[in-house]
């Protein structure tokens, strides 16, 4: 008796173990943060992949199956989690994670065996940096600086500008550069760069010179609870030109910060948000989809990249005619004008997504969309 | 640059000169009495710009009953440090003291973290020191940007005639030279080191309300850096000089803005500037430009 069970389960396992590796399976691994501090994040995300998923169940006629890992937030559990996707479930390509840090220690693991990665909001630049693996459906923190430019440049016909950094962050840094070339190579006039240190309170000198010289337009990449301070010291030295930021200044905050002085400040951000007026079809269907499924629940970008990740790799597959991971990644790579949730996706040199972002003012102290812009790099 | 941005600029550094000044006048006066740096002065200066952000934001208080709360309750703390942290070890030798004083403020920096969190707060700025007067040729003054200086100005003319013309003030020079003759003397040196402490702790907070209404936003760390500024500024005066103090505060905040306002493209190492002068002044004047004593230095 005990025998045939053994012989049965056997056999059972032979069974199991030919249908998991038949052809007509795709095996999409997603390994994202379901637990530990940065779970928001990574739920969000996996459920947007989820709802793509179900909306788009088979791939070149095959049924697409999820293996969904956790990596708990951390970084060495990123790597384990990466190996056991490859490893144990032959996943043909990953999706995954919100937080740079952890979609590093996991796309090693990743580059060494060959599958192709696509991350969903891993901003950090190092992350694709010099890997031929590893791609994302967001952009770099740096791009935006080139949408700022450009918002200012050509939709708002501002033709002189300054920038004010903080020349001990990478963010900031980065994006002033992205800003200043992009601005410059339009026609743009770059009158000042000014610079801060992270932890300055006082901003009055460089605002002063500012002032001075007079620009329309002054790029303010910093964060929050910084930017809201200088908003205030411009304010109270009378300044007149207008300031736009980006994403590290999208915070509620600010308003309580910088009271009447953050009025009429841009900064620029991902383009979804479920209060936008116009949609692009696939937002739209995204968004309709969304509140069928989580009736209880607002959509925001991190279930958008989410979904546009499974977009990209449904895209990838059909366009290679084929499963195999050094083919996804090929047909990866060569992602051009693809419609997603958060706009229309190319993948750049680096592979990073080139696509619109939003532009944000705050009104009467609320974010108010004001459109997309296409950044010219 | 024109004469009316130049002019702006002076206004500036003034103000914020003028607040390094202060706070720098904290640190003066405790290491004058007992060769002690304080290095909490910067976390009780934040303490009482917490207590102003819940006085007015938070409980609604009239702004002038918030600041005075504010002073009461930043010196209430600066009390029990000096009783908990800085006097059983009165006798101790000097180096202990300054682990203790590093250690109260990691203390207070990560105790405010806990309980009043991370996130930064805002501060209420009474609209009448906010409204702008414009004056003749561009230069744009608010009256908070006038008042800084002054209460900062009379605030130390205060605290020199309190140290010259009276009686603690004798007790407080006499301790400076000598703590046990002192006290052979007659006088109640820990009540007059208290007084001390006390004195530091309200000024600190006045350093602390003034900077949270110029630059406003409170958060858990905002001492760190006016700080580390101000104590510079006192090395700078001639530490344990109460003038010195005030005069390196205002020095280093024109050297702050001026920099900026020189070589505009240089503006991030403004604190580079800064210090660079710290080192020559401290080359050719190893005690500072006000200070006369060589001996007994951390």
């Amino acid at each position: 008796m005990r025998k045939m069970l053994a012989l049965a389960l056997a056999a059972a396992l032979v069974v199991a173990g030919t249908a998991f590796a038949a052809d007509d399976v795709i095996k999409v691994g997603i390994f994202n943060c379901l637990t530990g501090q940065n779970a928001f994040g990574g739920q969000l995300e996996l459920e947007g992949t989820q709802l793509a998923h179900s909306l788009m169940p088979e791939i070149l006629g095959k049924k697409v199956e999820l293996v969904v890992v956790d990596n708990k937030s951390d970084k060495v559990e990123a790597a384990n989690a990466v190996t056991r996707l490859i490893e144990n479930d032959k996943v043909n390509v990953i999706i995954g994670t919100y937080g740079s840090s952890l979609a590093m220690a996991g796309g090693e693991v990743a580059e060494q065996a060959g599958i192709p990665v696509i991350g969903t909001s891993c901003t950090n630049p190092l992350v694709t940096l010099g890997k031929k693996y590893y791609f994302r459906a967001c952009f770099i923190d740096p791009f935006q600086g080139a949408g700022a430019a450009t918002y200012a440049f050509k939709n708002l016909g501002l033709k002189k500008a300054a920038t004010l950094i903080d020349v001990a962050n990478d963010y900031s840094v980065g994006l002033g550069t992205f800003f200043r070339n992009a601005y410059k190579k339009m026609g743009g006039e770059i009158v000042a760069e000014l610079k801060y240190q992270s932890g300055d309170q006082d901003f009055t000198a460089q605002l002063t010179e500012l002032i001075s010289k007079k620009p329309d337009i002054v790029f303010l990449p910093a964060y929050f609870a910084e930017g809201a301070i200088v908003l205030k010291q411009a304010k109270e030295l009378g300044a007149e030109f207008r300031f736009i930021g980006a994403d590290a200044m999208d915070n509620p905050e600010i308003v309580t910060l910088g009271g009447d002085a953050v009025e009429g400040f841009m900064h620029t951000t991902f383009a979804y948000d479920p209060s936008m007026k116009e949609m692009n079809p696939v937002a739209a269907k995204f968004t309709e989809e969304w509140k069928k499924v989580h009736p209880d629940k607002d959509p925001n970008v991190n279930s958008a990249l989410g979904y546009d990740c499974y977009v990209m790799v449904a895209d990838a597959i059909t366009r290679a005619g084929s499963a195999e991971p050094a083919k996804i990644r090929d047909a990866l790579e060569a992602t051009k004008d693809l419609p997603t949730v958060t706009g229309v996706t190319t993948i750049n040199a680096t592979h990073d997504a080139e696509k619109e972002m939003g532009i944000v003012e705050i009104r009467n102290g609320k974010k108010t969309f004001l459109g997309l812009v296409k950044p010219e790099v | 640059m024109t004469l009316n941005i130049f002019i702006q600029h002076i206004v500036n550094a003034l103000s914020l000169g003028s607040l390094y000044g202060l706070v720098a006048v904290g640190y003066t006066m405790v290491y004058g009495i007992l060769r002690l740096i304080n290095f909490a002065h910067g976390d009780i200066f934040m303490l009482g710009a917490y207590f102003v952000y819940f006085a007015t934001i938070v409980y609604k208080l009239p702004w002038v009953l918030g600041v005075v709360l504010a002073v009461v309750g930043t010196t209430v703390c600066g009390l029990l440090v000096d009783r908990i942290a800085y006097r059983p070890l009165r006798e101790a030798p000097r180096i202990s003291a300054l682990i203790s004083a590093i250690g109260v403020s990691f203390f207070i920096e990560n105790f405010a973290v806990v309980v009043f969190t991370g996130m930064p707060r805002p501060v209420l700025q009474p609209p009448v020191l906010m409204q702008p007067i414009q004056m003749p040729g561009g230069v744009r003054l608010i009256p908070l940007g006038i008042l800084v200086p002054v209460v900062a100005f009379l605030l130390v003319g205060g605290l020199l005639w309190m140290l010259y013309r009276t009686k603690p003030g004798l007790a407080m020079r006499a301790i400076s030279h000598d703590i046990e003759t002192t006290r052979l003397m007659g006088v109640p040196v820990n009540k007059i080191i208290a007084l001390a402490f006390g004195l530091g702790s309200a000024l600190a907070a006045a350093a602390g309300i003034l900077w949270a209404l110029r630059y406003p936003r409170v958060e858990p760390f905002m001492g760190l850096f006016p700080g580390i500024k101000a104590f510079i500024a006192a090395v700078f005066g001639g530490i344990g000089s109460v003038p010195g103090a005030m005069l390196g505060g205002l020095i280093l905040g024109f050297v702050e803005i001026l920099s900026v306002a020189f070589f505009p493209s240089l503006s991030g190492y403004k604190d580079a500037f800064a210090f660079l002068l710290l080192i020559f002044i401290l080359l050719f004047r190893p005690t500072g430009l006000l200070g006369e004593r060589l001996e007994d230095k951390i």
